[in-house]
């Protein structure tokens, strides 16, 4: 199976037929649903505290609906516009923004007590257009750096994702870092092709030592 | 949707434009009131990140003026009821947001804002 990445940009890929498979298939709910509950424990929050938490990539909003069950309150943003028109219908709580991360954030420092994501950093991965602005080391220092400022210190982000090289791995964690986040990466079920997830931990402040990943 | 929440941490993102770029100016807009789940816990402890003049300017605009215009000191339950309800009850459905330096327009449709910027706008 190709990656979805590598046929179209996100907003093109995710139209409204993809899109409403994506959200109806009942296994990627579940695996999606995992995902966020994973990343839910390693943004490790203070207990019984609602958070205001950003959704990076928040798509139709399976993610979104598991924070607004664990009694946070979330904002969304997604390039896919097909994506947010399921969240809508879905109901969900959060506030939704069509927006492009790769052009960066301009929330306010500080807004932000964390913020997850869920398989959406892979897309930044890949130039969409031969322009300057849109080279993937470009694109992933915007969104690092914006980033970065929007969330509160000390505060976490945990971006779930799938990298496709070593390399990807490197750039990513390497701007991230000049972005000035602290951090690194856990993975989960290391020695499984299929149950292995890459999650990419990124602290602001004094956020504590990187968490041990899942072994199975 | 779009609440007064993230209105209230939303500057223009446009390139250069770095000051003066908040808050967002709200115009034409269209609204709708949802009842949200209070949670004084919450609104507590998003209190520090609020700017206050720009949530009470805009909460007057969309006809609420619960709000006193200077911050209070004394943070009681009927202050935190009606900050809920500023902050999470009031949704705006269409209309636009411009940034006051740049003028780089936001418009809201169907509740979501688009925050799209053209590719000479991107720093
Ligand atoms: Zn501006």
């Amino acid at each position: 199976m190709s990656r979805p990445e590598l046929i179209a940009p996100p907003e093109i890929y995710y139209g409204d037929t993809e899109s409403k498979k994506y959200t109806n298939n009942t296994r990627i709910q579940q695996v999606q649903a995992d995902m966020t509950y994973r990343a839910l424990e390693l943004l490790n929050l203070p207990p019984a505290q609602p958070a205001f938490l950003l959704d990076i990539g928040c798509g139709s909003g399976l993610s979104g609906e598991i924070l607004d069950d664990e009694g946070h309150i979330w904002a969304g943003v997604d390039i896919a516009p097909s994506m947010l028109e399921v969240a809508l219908e879905r109901e969900v709580e959060g506030d939704l923004f069509l927006q492009d991360i790769g052009q960066g954030f301009g929330f306010r420092p500080g807004s932000f007590d964390g913020a997850i994501s869920i398989s959406v950093l892979q897309w930044l991965l890949n130039a969409e257009t031969s322009h300057p602005t849109s080279s993937p080391p470009h694109r992933l220092t915007r969104f690092f750096t914006t980033l970065f400022s929007a969330l509160r210190n000390p505060s976490r982000a945990v971006l779930q994702f799938y990298p496709s090289s070593d390399d990807q791995i490197q750039l990513i964690t390497s701007l991230a870092q000049k972005a000035g986040f602290g951090g690194g990466l856990v993975v989960d079920y290391p020695n499984s092709n299929k149950a292995k997830k890459v999650f990419l931990v990124l602290m602001v402040g004094s956020g504590g030592q990187v968490p041990q990943g899942l072994q199975g | 949707m779009v609440r007064l929440i993230t209105h209230n941490l939303l500057a223009c993102h446009a390139k250069g434009c770095t000051s003066n770029n908040f808050p967002l100016q709200l115009k034409d807009v269209q609204i709708a009131l949802r009842e949200a789940d209070f949670n004084p816990d919450f609104v507590r402890g998003f209190m520090p990140k609020i700017e206050w003049n720009a949530l009470v300017n805009a909460a007057r605009q969309l006809g609420d003026s619960s709000l006193p215009a200077e911050q209070p000191e004394m943070i009681d339950d009927d202050l935190l009821k009606a900050l809920h309800h500023v902050l999470l009850e009031i949704h705006i459905e269409e209309g636009q947001m411009t940034c006051p330096n740049c003028n780089h327009v936001y418009p809201i449709s169907n509740g979501i804002p688009n925050m799209l910027l053209a590719e000479h706008e991107i720093a």
